[in-house]
């Protein structure tokens, strides 16, 4: 099936964004193709005339430690991601993310930038980075520039960059230090599309017997990804215990509005299954706040 | 920019230009005949389509072929050559380990996702040669086997592994023999079909090629209820590359087509009723796929709305639209024994409740295929996988207005079927295309396409009401079921009479009272689906049983072992069993295995350590289920048996492999009664000019009825061959015998090519046909023996539930079916397995969602199969109660081993959080919200 014209495997990405800018069709980078592929192929998506293939891009397959930051190529496989000893260390939440993504065929192919340029309001791989406060580094006609995640979103699948002159090259994420630890977990049902019902990544630093400053970030929250801020401000300064949980529960009803998906989960179920995997997430960080954080230990 | 594509696949440099838009998996299969690799959804959802590029797994299905640019591509045929050119001069084929373990191990069944798991599985091993099972169930997590050969599967990857590892042969697996095996029935052996399957070399519907072939595509109406006003084809006439683009009336013959009732147009005309989305109104025939799907877009098409009727009880209210000119009944059927009022004036108990099941999607990991190609002769060939070949020879040739001796039916192997197979599909619409344009066409449906189209499973409402005195004993049974048949009739009248005589279960019940209603819906056909409506009125009667034990205090076991038919019960369509009854067997091989791993309280909550939110308990269930036809029906299959001139054999019938293992079934016993091994003796099925009629695959009666008529044609060749031999040789019959590849007539020694020559050359070939005709049955309403078999079955699941979020998880399930005798054991257990994750599937994961007729899982990502993440351990017991008619005793297999998995499953969840699951499938936020109150 002719489902595109031209097929361009970009080298560079000044080549990358010059095809995208300047061919005369309709234009899009893919990556995995995992969600836009499918998309086409199903008939779900305009025609495009030609697609540019991000994937051989060296720099953006590049998974690395900087002085400051972990670099997550946008075109690195999510397989490549949940293994790496990298991200483990530094973004445990994004590797859980990953490695829950599809299953190990999907993985191979599918990448963070495509998880977050798709624009879902559950993207698994997109809610980690948020609760890991990364930023997305945006290649475009006019330079390079850093966005923090919250700016990507214009609302439910649709990415607030303009794909026919910008893409993203990949995430800094800031490295763990002491003390700091990440977890994501997600709840499934088993009938019906491949989404979560419900996910939610968190990011923490103990202070002693209390938690420290932390991210939570919960999926599907609303048109676009966010972080769940009030909910944020609850676990700040307290201690890791049922008390808090009972106000982080609380808070969730009164800063968050759930929806109903007709075949996935009402907004009931909904609330009362965040209030248990937001626990279940919290803890699990704890606890790893306290496992050697030495960034040598790599 | 690259215009040509240069690769490397299976180590062979490919140099190719490049095409617009090609996935690699069509580059494969289309351009480089590499059909090995197979296409189950074209969405990312099955991992049939799994090749390794540079060593890693991915879905060559939409992965764009360019994409492979300078790449190395793995593909099933590369493995096997791989090991071929490293092993030495060796008459056996050199497999890897891998297709090795896969065939041992029973592994495949129809073989369609095979290349997938096997390529998964490599890849798995490359990088961790000594997986756990966790570590195959993530590596398999979405690599879908509808077959459910997931255990054997897992088995097979570690026997490989372990191979691989220590370089000895692959071990083989532990499957008890029958118990009186024969020489060859009885015993393990592999399936004639497995080396073709794990090597890629077999070939499905869509892995033909014929030269000048074109592709169609069927034009739906996509509204569940209209009347068509217009149709324009004009526009996709015109379009260069489109050959034909036929109507209503380009149908030379009939317009309707139908197993039973001729009620489902062929096509929708201008001024007639569209009655489900699935309606075809067009077809189109182009000189590619891409071409024939842009012709559709160009039909215009204008219907008059018509209300929907979208559920059976809807349909049956008496202001109800009229699909139908004669209503939406399509049936009332009724069973009748005793007086259900005294029953229950009897009891000391009763109990009454609903439950609902939903539509159900064989979702076969094959979809349809047909290819129709006019011979020069004029006749019409058509290659599709078909359940009932003859039954398509006759709707064809119906439809084309020809004789049926014009038509031909070379049936293909099947990539599963369920049932779902058994219907009409595109066989019809590729005649027509191919008689209107004089070349071959091939109809293959996309998923899409597929799910939308087929005849589903009956979505039913099942009311039961049941009486019992305080010791258990029932008094009465009184139920009513609304079937929704969808559109057209099908099988539905069928489908529903077995769900209703089957709905007191397998209990001996002095008073019976049953009335279904089958109704015409808006909704996609229902037709068969294995199980055959017993899954349904299982679940309903099997949920209640368990809720009468708890309130008469009684155990659950033991109130199912007090009424259980046995020996001597009268059924409540009233017949007398007579022999063969393995129900009590089945109940206390299971309950014992339960009692002996879950403890003296199987049933009673346990909290998990260290987990307080997880509870576990077990659940229990019966079922039963017909063998064959029954009711009245004419029930015979014919075979023929050969010896060739090489001095081998070849079995002829038409009944249809779906995978389910009749292939070693027929030719274990031929090679029983003629005393050869199974290696000398080949099993052709399915072609309408070769083989004689094996009547429909259904009813699991093929291994009765088709395995008899093949045992007898096989002792009348053996009778025959003794008899010319006695008077040739001039000795008394008693002194020829039949050993290996010989015959050995007092003293002397011929060879079978001899024997065979020697008889050719006198004019009496060496070939016996044979018809068997079933035990007569007697209609439905006129008691005596309804059915000449049943099988029968008991269950007991083991799951988890999280009672935080409501979520379900199947542990262990223990499992034992009376099947009469195990002809096939290995086969036999793949059927056991699968039918069991079938019903795992059908309770957990699967529901066909409809919403005023339009289907809602319309993907296989909406509609989802149980893959090898939800497989339990699987504990099996055979029971071998024989019917002294059935073939060395035995009776179906292929429809009880899913029948009490649902209920054993729901009552366990009862068991361990007090959450009743009256409606399938299990929803985790129902449960949810009755344990959290959310
Ligand atoms: C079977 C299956 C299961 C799945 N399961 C999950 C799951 O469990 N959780 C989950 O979150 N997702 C899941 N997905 C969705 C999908 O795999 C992910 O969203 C994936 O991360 C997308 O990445 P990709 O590289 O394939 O994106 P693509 O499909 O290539 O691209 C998606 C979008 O992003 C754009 N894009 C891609 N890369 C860039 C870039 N570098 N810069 C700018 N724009 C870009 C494309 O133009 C397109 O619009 C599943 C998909 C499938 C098929
Ligand atoms: S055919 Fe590719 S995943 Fe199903
Ligand atoms: S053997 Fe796996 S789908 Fe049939």
């Amino acid at each position: 099936m002719r489902f595109w014209n031209a097929y361009v495997l970009a080298r560079s990405i000044e080549e990358a964004l010059d095809i995208l800018s300047h061919t005369p069709g309709p234009a899009l980078p893919v990556a995995g193709g995992t969600d836009l592929l499918l998309e086409i192929q199903q008939g779900e998506h305009e025609p495009v005339h030609t697609l540019v293939d991000i994937t051989h891009i060296p720099e953006l397959k590049r998974l690395e430690q900087t002085e400051d930051h972990l670099f997550i190529g946008a075109a690195v496989p999510v397989s490549r991601i949940a293994e790496s000893p990298l991200v483990r260390f530094h973004a445990l939440a994004v590797a859980e993310a990953c490695g829950q993504i599809g299953g190990p065929q999907v993985r191979n192919s599918a990448t963070l930038g495509g998880n977050v340029a798709h624009a879902l309001p559950a993207a698994d791989g997109m809610i980690a980075l948020l609760a890991l406060d990364a930023r997305a580094e945006v290649a475009s006609l006019e330079g390079r520039r850093l966005e923090p995640m919250e700016n990507l979103f214009k609302g439910p699948g649709q990415t607030a960059l303009d794909l026919r002159r910008e893409i993203l090259v990949g995430f800094h994420v800031p490295l763990r230090r002491s003390h700091q630890a990440s977890a994501f977990g997600r709840v499934m049902r088993p009938q019906g599309v491949a989404l979560p019902i419900l996910n939610t990544a968190v990011w923490l630093e103990r202070h002693g017997e209390v938690i420290g400053d932390v991210r939570v970030a919960i999926g599907p929250s609303g048109p676009v990804p966010r972080r769940a801020n009030a909910v944020e401000a609850v676990f700040r300064g307290r201690p890791c215990n049922e008390e808090t949980f009972a106000a982080a529960r609380q808070a969730i009803r009164d800063s968050i509005r759930f929806r109903s998906s007709p075949l996935r989960a009402s907004a009931e179920y909904r609330y009362h299954l965040s209030g248990i995997l937001l626990e279940e997430v919290v803890i699990k960080a704890w606890q790893r706040t306290l496992e050697p954080s030495v960034v040598e230990a790599v | 920019m690259s215009e040509r594509l240069h690769l490397w696949v299976n180590g062979q440099e490919v140099d190719l230009p490049v095409v617009p838009g090609e996935m690699l998996s069509d580059l494969l299969r289309y351009r480089l005949g590499l059909t090995g690799t197979k296409i189950g959804c074209n969405e990312m959802e099955c991992g049939a389509c799994t090749v390794l590029v540079d060593g890693e797994p991915i879905l060559s299905c939409s992965y764009p072929a360019v994409r492979a640019q300078g790449k190395h591509v793995l593909t099933i045929e590369g493995l096997s050559k791989a090991v071929e050119e490293t092993a030495k001069a060796s008459t056996e084929e050199s497999l890897h380990p891998l297709q090795e373990a896969f065939i041992k191990y029973g592994a495949l069944q129809c073989g369609f996702c095979t290349p997938g798991q096997i390529m998964t599985s490599y890849a798995l091993l490359l990088r961790n040669p000594e997986p756990s099972d966790e570590d195959i169930k993530t590596a398999l997590k979405d690599t879908l086997c509808r077959c459910g050969a997931y255990p054997a599967i897992l088995q097979a990857i570690k026997a490989a592994a372990k191979a691989m590892r220590t370089g000895s042969p692959v071990e083989p697996p532990a499957i008890p023999p029958a118990s009186k095996p024969g020489k060859y029935v009885g015993k393990v052996h592999p399936r004639p079909d497995a080396v073709a399957k794990v090597t890629g070399r077999a070939k499905y519907t869509d892995d033909l090629q014929f030269e000048g072939m074109l592709h169609a595509r069927v034009k739906r109406a996509m509204v569940p209820s209209a009347i068509v006003t217009r149709i324009d084809v004009s526009k996709a006439r015109a379009l260069p590359g489109v050959v034909a683009v036929l109507t209503a009336e380009d149908i030379p013959g009939e317009h309707n087509h139908g197993l039973v009732i001729y009620d489902w147009p062929i096509l929708v005309g201008v001024g007639e009723r569209v009655r489900y989305v699935g309606d075809a109104l067009a077809l189109v025939a182009a000189e590619t796929r891409e071409i024939a799907t842009q012709a559709l877009d160009l039909i215009e098409v204008e219907f008059e709305p018509l209300p929907v009727v979208s559920d059976p009880v809807q349909a049956a209210q008496p202001d109800a639209p009229k699909i139908h000119p004669n209503g939406n009944l399509l049936k009332h059927i009724k069973v009748r024994k005793g007086d259900v009022a005294q029953g229950f004036a009897e009891a000391d108990v009763i109990l009454e409740h609903t439950f609902y099941t939903p539509m159900h999607d064989h979702a076969f990991l094959e979809p349809e295929c047909s290819i129709a190609r006019p011979t020069p002769d004029g006749r019409m060939e058509v290659y599709v996988g078909s359940q009932i070949p003859y039954a398509d020879r006759q709707q064809i040739a119906r439809a084309l207005g020809w004789p049926e001796t014009r038509v031909h039916v070379i049936g293909q192997l099947m990539g599963g079927g369920f049932g779902g197979k058994e219907d009409i599909a595109g066989q019809i619409h590729a005649a027509l295309l191919a008689h209107a344009t004089g070349r071959p066409v091939k109809l293959l449906y996309d998923r899409h396409e597929s799910l939308i189209a087929h005849p589903k499973r009956h979505a039913t409402q099942i009311r039961v009401k049941v009486g019992a005195k305080s010791d258990g004993r029932l008094t009465a049974v009184e139920t009513e079921l609304y079937g929704d048949t969808g559109a057209y009739a099908s099988l539905g009248e069928k489908v529903m009479t077995r769900a209703t005589t089957h709905s007191s279960g397998p209990y001996e019940v002095p008073h019976v009272k049953a009335d279904c209603y089958a109704m015409y819906t808006n909704n996609p056909p229902a037709g068969a689906f294995r199980g055959f409506g017993v899954m349904q009125s299982a679940f309903a009667i099997e949920s209640i049983m368990d809720m009468l034990a708890e309130r008469l205090g009684m155990d659950p076991v033991e109130l199912r072992r007090k009424n259980a038919l046995r020996v001597g019960s009268v059924t409540n369509t009233g017949q007398v069993l007579r022999q063969s009854v393995g129900l009590l067997e089945c109940i206390e091989k299971v309950e014992a295995e339960m009692r002996r791993l879950g403890g003296p309280n199987p049933f009673e909550p346990k909290a998990v350590p260290g987990a307080p939110h997880l509870r576990r308990a077990w659940g229990f269930a019966v079922g039963y289920k017909n063998t064959g036809l029954g009711g009245g029906a004419p029930d015979k299959a014919g075979a023929e048996v050969e010896l060739r001139r090489d001095g081998t054999f070849q079995v002829r019938t038409s009944s249809a492999e779906l995978g389910q293992g009749l292939p070693t079934v027929l030719q274990l016993i031929a090679a029983e009664e003629l005393n050869q091994s199974p290696r000398r003796i080949e099993v052709l099925l399915m072609d309408t000019d070769l083989t004689p009629d094996g009547g429909p695959t259904t009813a699991s009666r093929q291994t009765f009825v088709t395995g008899n008529a093949v045992r007898y044609a096989a002792r009348a060749l053996k009778e025959l061959l003794t008899s010319e031999l006695s008077e040739r040789y001039d000795v008394p019959p008693e002194q020829v015998r039949f050993v290996e590849g010989l015959a050995q007539i007092n003293g002397r020694t011929l060879t079978l090519q001899q024997v065979a020559e020697e008889m050719m050359a006198s004019g009496r070939p060496p070939v016996t046909s044979y018809t068997y005709w079933a035990p007569a049955t007697r209609p439905l309403g006129e008691g005596g023996d309804m059915h000449f078999a049943f099988s029968f079955a008991a269950q007991a699941a083991e799951v988890e539930v999280n009672t935080l979020t409501g979520e379900v998880k199947v542990l262990r399930m223990i499992i034992a079916n009376d099947v009469g005798y195990a002809i096939n054991p290995l086969g036999l257990r793949g059927q056991i397995e699968g039918g069991a994750i079938m019903g795992i599937g059908h309770t957990l994961t699967e529901n066909f969602i409809l919403k005023d007729g339009h289907v809602v899982t319309d993907r296989l990502a909406r509609y989802r199969t149980p893959s090898i993440v939800h497989t339990p351990e699987i504990i099996s017991f055979v029971v071998e109660h024989p019917v002294a008619e059935g073939p060395y005793g035995a009776k179906g297999v292929g429809e009880i081993v899913l029948i009490p998995t649902p209920p054993a499953i729901t009552n366990a969840i009862y068991n361990a959080v007090g959450v009743r699951v009256d409606r399938l499938p299990v929803d985790q936020e129902m449960i949810c919200k009755a344990l959290n109150n959310c």
